[in-house]
């Protein structure tokens, strides 16, 4: 936690260029352009967040549900999810948000920059956290499955108060990890016409020239979303941990 | 019409412009692969050391990588550092820079899970059959390390080279930005360019990465008893 919250200091410390220093010619940061560019990057910042947010929200369930296959080896969807995970964990976003955006519209499958993105972030993270969830379905004991078995319960049953519970809690850590990686990977859909946090700093850096207070302000505003991001998932990580005792 | 569509890539020299364009991000991927597993291992030796002052600067390091995207990484560099210095920096440059310094902080922490996760009496049997402290590293850490950190590193490379499809973004003619000039060509004779290209190049990333991330899966299998 320390380390995060002194990263913050030393961007600003970065930001600050080497001629301050010296106490020679100082380069003003102009708080003005600061103060008049802020509505901008304020908007900015809740694009980036609402599609994290759809695209966490995508994945995890896109994940459950291939992890879930998986561990079934139900016919045919297996093969499928298996082609699934590999295609999209060895290409790039960009590559994969270029052939949504540019390439399907061709074949007349058209889709508006929101939705376009928020299937890209969906399509590399669901992978991602199907991997995650699969790990920790193999980590719940074929005791537990077995007892569970035992007592009566279908699979259904078994899925919902058994296997999952705990192989949530083994996974928090992995999908905390996964859920910051897909919030940083919305840097990339601005490629596509989004309006978000790198986007407008693109725009801003072009249209004013003003280049350190734009990226100031970009990576400012990333602290600002990633900071509590990653904090309420550690203390989500030690509130889930029950299932790890007694193994 | 898609029969014609496909054609686009064979026409001319496009196939040609596409691999320079791949050969250009698969060196930039490689240079930064090499940089940063140099400077990583370096990384991790200092992470494992019992100084605080060096594990909080090693620790801070990490974490100033891993909040901040890399695509913001590159701006700052390409963008920012630039101006400060008042030098010029080319975006293959750039690139190299930051992914080589991204690698190294993670590849830094890779190396430290591997030496942390070796058994203490490694360590103290080596001390006690008088080994220096470079024999030690040498001939017990470093050769079983290596092992529990294959994997990863392995993983990291692939991450790295889907990575350097962001160098379009700064300016450098890799392979994504080939395509766009192909499309640009022939968008008005053939509609579907955009289609093709881009599941050319979606094809090629996934022909580099995939053997890469099955080795590793199947290294991790292999080593795991």
């Amino acid at each position: 936690m320390v380390y995060k919250l002194l990263s913050f200091g030393f961007f600003i410390f970065l930001i600050f260029p080497e001629k301050n220093l010296d106490g020679g010619e100082c380069m003003d940061i102009n708080w003005q352009f600061i103060i008049s560019t802020l509505p901008l990057y304020q908007k900015a910042a809740w694009i980036t967040i609402k599609l994290g947010f759809w695209g966490t929200l995508l994945s995890v369930i896109i994940g459950l549900v291939c992890s879930i296959i998986l561990y079934f080896r139900i016919k045919v969807l297996k093969e499928l999810v298996e082609i699934y995970v590999e295609l999209s964990r060895n290409t790039p976003l960009l590559i994969q948000l270029f052939f949504l955006y540019f390439g399907l519209t061709k074949l007349g499958i058209t889709m508006s920059e929101t939705t376009c993105a928020i299937t890209g972030l969906a399509f590399l993270g669901g992978s991602y956290m199907s991997e995650a969830f699969r790990s920790g379905i193999e980590a719940v004991s074929k005791t537990q499955i077995e007892s569970g078995l035992s007592i009566g319960l279908s699979q259904t049953q078994l899925i919902r108060y058994v296997i999952l519970p705990q192989a949530f809690a083994v996974t928090m850590p992995s999908l905390a990890a996964n859920c910051i990686f897909l919030f940083k990977e919305t840097s990339i859909v601005g490629a596509i016409a989004i309006a978000e946090l790198m986007h407008v700093t693109q725009d801003v850096i072009g249209m004013y020239y003003q280049t350190f207070e734009s990226l100031f302000m970009l990576v400012v505003a990333y602290l600002i979303i990633i900071l509590p991001l990653s904090f309420l998932l550690s203390w989500l990580e030690r509130k889930v941990r029950y299932a790890e005792f007694g193994n | 019409m898609q029969n014609l569509g496909i054609n686009v890539l064979f026409e001319g020299t496009t196939l040609q412009r596409l691999f320079e364009g791949l050969m250009m991000t698969a060196g930039i991927a490689f240079l930064s692969i090499i940089i940063g597993s140099f400077l990583g291992v370096g990384m991790g030796l200092l992470r494992t050391s019992k100084s605080k002052v060096v594990q909080f600067i090693c620790r801070f390091y990490l974490e100033v990588f891993r909040i901040i995207p890399i695509l913001v990484w590159l701006f700052i560099v390409y963008f920012g550092v630039t101006n400060a210095l008042d030098i010029h920096l080319d975006g293959e440059i750039v690139a190299v820079i930051v992914f080589s310094l991204w690698g190294a902080a993670e590849m830094g922490d890779i190396v430290r899970g591997a030496l942390e996760s070796l058994p203490k009496h490694q360590i103290e049997s080596g001390k006690a059959i008088g080994l220096s402290f470079w024999g030690l590293y040498r001939y017990v850490l470093i050769p079983q390390a290596v092992r529990r950190m294959l994997p990863g590193a392995i993983n990291l490379s692939t991450r790295m080279v889907k990575t350097t499809s962001l160098v379009v973004m700064i300016g450098v003619i890799d392979v994504v930005k080939v395509g766009q000039q192909i499309i640009e060509r022939s968008v008005i004779k053939v509609p579907t360019a955009s289609f093709w290209v881009y599941g050319l190049i979606f094809i090629l990333y996934f022909i580099i990465c995939y053997p890469l991330s099955t080795l590793s899966k199947k290294l991790e299998a292999k080593w795991e008893n």
